[in-house]
């Protein structure tokens, strides 16, 4: 008990030389938050802390209780047992510690990741090696925290977790949440802004000049003017920036913005057979195989691609291969074992295989329920294979 | 005071992914490798097998391979086929390590 007390009271303990709390008072914490940021609202999100130490779960309930959102705190002492009340009950975030016997931390985030996609995640242990940082961030978690050994780390951490509680979607352009291409074009036109816009999407980029509220050029890859213009708006997300004005930028695009606008959209509804593309989980537009095939094939270094699902019984969409079902089924039991593997050494989701052979190339990966294998040139080396087959992810998925 | 460390926790260590190289003959079975010791041999059993398998069954796809590259998130995993069997590396990737991939196998 007199333990406990000391922890709780922000001392250091000579039990726990390496672990340090310090304790932030309810009315110390409310000095930190400004007002604007409490919420006002009747809706409590719900918090999952995960830790082996009972006396450090009490200490979380206490200090993250007292956050301005006031947060319903519920606690678990193993990974099964988070697993079971993540099951139950739909938590908005989930902190949990590394070092666990039997389940780690790393085990229970990387089935939290593929059961929970939408769970907001934290880690929060005393581990500091950069691998498992690493590691952590390349399952998707949200915040990677070493456990705070100053008050002034403890606000920073519990400001974090107050943000990612607040939190909506992340779809969109980084900067303008919520907001697509199209919207962000259409605000430089009305305002007769005059700027270049950089945007990147992945490995992707591409850059539209706008001068005095109109479009006059595009560039992207190996595209210019209004197909390149075309070709930047199918992107979903990514980032973008504002770069001083060209006046003396050639002009290549004659038509309005919103003509322009307007032949993109019936582009893409063309496309999806008439549908309306409806964005991923990843916020990126899924074309249908047929359509998705025929713009990979066109790429540079390009022999070959195939689209199939998981599912061995459905149809296998091909272009320039005469009998792809055989390299399809390689294709899907690699990805699987690599899967697999991958779960076994807590590396992560599977990204990519290329195999390199004396007679051709080839690149697996998955999109959505898609899976994608390219057969490349064997001209190409292991960096060029891998580099290509990340931009015709990229654009598959634009 | 070893009546202490009856009330110690017992913490299960962290995996840490191994950086080196192995060689694995077509029989499954583990000629040389540079790992550290600490990594379990069934995992590196694991890798090698799964990696076989896949150069073997590319071979019955009419897809001879002599070099495959797995990339997940934070490890790389780079196979050269060697008669049946292969040379695997290992090789973690750090959100500090450099972007340009270099094959270990060509180097």
């Amino acid at each position: 008990m007199a333990l406990r007390a000391g922890i709780l009271s922000g001392r250091n303990t000579n039990c726990f030389p390496d672990l340090k709390w310090p304790r932030i008072s309810g009315s110390n914490l409310a000095e930190h938050f400004p007002a604007s940021n409490i919420l006002m609202t009747d809706i409590r999100h719900k918090v999952l802390l995960v830790d082996d130490d009972a006396d450090l779960l009490e200490i979380y309930r206490e200090t993250f209780a007292m956050l301005p959102s006031k947060p319903e705190i519920h606690t678990a002492n193993s990974g099964a047992r988070a697993i079971s009340m993540l099951e139950k009950t739909d938590y908005r975030v989930l902190v949990s510690d590394l070092n666990m016997p039997k389940m780690d931390g790393l085990q229970l985030l990387s089935i939290v990741r593929r059961k929970h996609p939408d769970l907001r995640t934290v880690v929060l242990t005393a581990v500091s090696d950069e691998q498992f940082r690493s590691r952590v961030y390349a399952l998707g978690v949200d915040l990677y925290w070493h456990k705070p050994g100053s008050e002034h780390e403890m606000r920073m951490f519990l400001h974090c977790l107050e943000s990612l509680l607040d939190r909506e979607s992340d779809k969109g352009f980084r900067g303008v949440q919520s907001k697509s291409l199209v919207d962000i074009v259409q605000l430089e036109c009305i305002s007769q802004s005059s700027s270049v816009l950089r945007i990147t999407n992945g490995p992707l980029s591409g850059r539209i000049w706008v001068n005095s509220g109109e479009l006059i050029d595009a560039e992207t890859e190996n595209s210019l003017g209004e197909e390149a213009f075309q070709m930047i708006l199918r992107w979903r997300n990514g980032s973008f920036e504002f770069l001083p004005p060209e006046p003396g930028r050639p002009r290549t695009i004659y038509k309005s913005y919103n003509a322009l606008l307007l032949e993109t959209a019936q582009a893409l509804d063309e496309m999806q057979g008439g549908e309306a593309p409806q964005p991923d989980s990843t916020g990126l537009v899924t074309l249908s195989p047929a359509s998705g095939l025929n713009s990979l094939v066109q790429l540079d270094g390009v022999e070959f691609a195939l689209a199939f699902a998981e599912d061995e019984k459905r149809a296998v969409e091909s272009r320039g291969l005469e009998n792809p079902e055989k390299l399809a089924t390689w294709s899907r039991q690699s990805l699987e074992r690599f899967r697999a593997l991958g779960e076994r050494l807590q590396a992560g989701t599977v990204q990519q295989v290329d195999g390199l052979g004396l007679q051709r190339n080839v690149a697996v990966a998955q999109k959505g329920d898609t899976q994608i294998c390219v057969g490349w040139q064997n001209s190409l080396d292991a960096t060029e294979v891998h580099e290509r087959m990340n931009k015709a992810m990229t654009l598959w998925g634009s | 005071m070893g009546f202490l460390s009856f009330f110690s926790k017992p913490v299960r260590t962290l995996l840490k992914l191994p950086s080196g190289s192995f060689t694995m003959d077509r029989t499954g079975q583990v000629v040389v490798a540079t790992l550290p010791s600490s990594f379990p041999s069934d995992l590196t059993h694991e890798i090698g097998n799964t990696v076989l398998q896949a150069f073997r069954d590319a071979q019955e796809a009419h897809l001879p391979l002599n070099e495959l590259v797995v990339h997940y998130p934070s490890l790389r995993v780079t196979a050269r086929e060697m008669r049946g069997g292969a040379i695997i590396f290992l090789t973690p990737i750090l959100s500090t390590s450099p972007k340009v991939m270099i094959s270990p196998a060509t180097t």
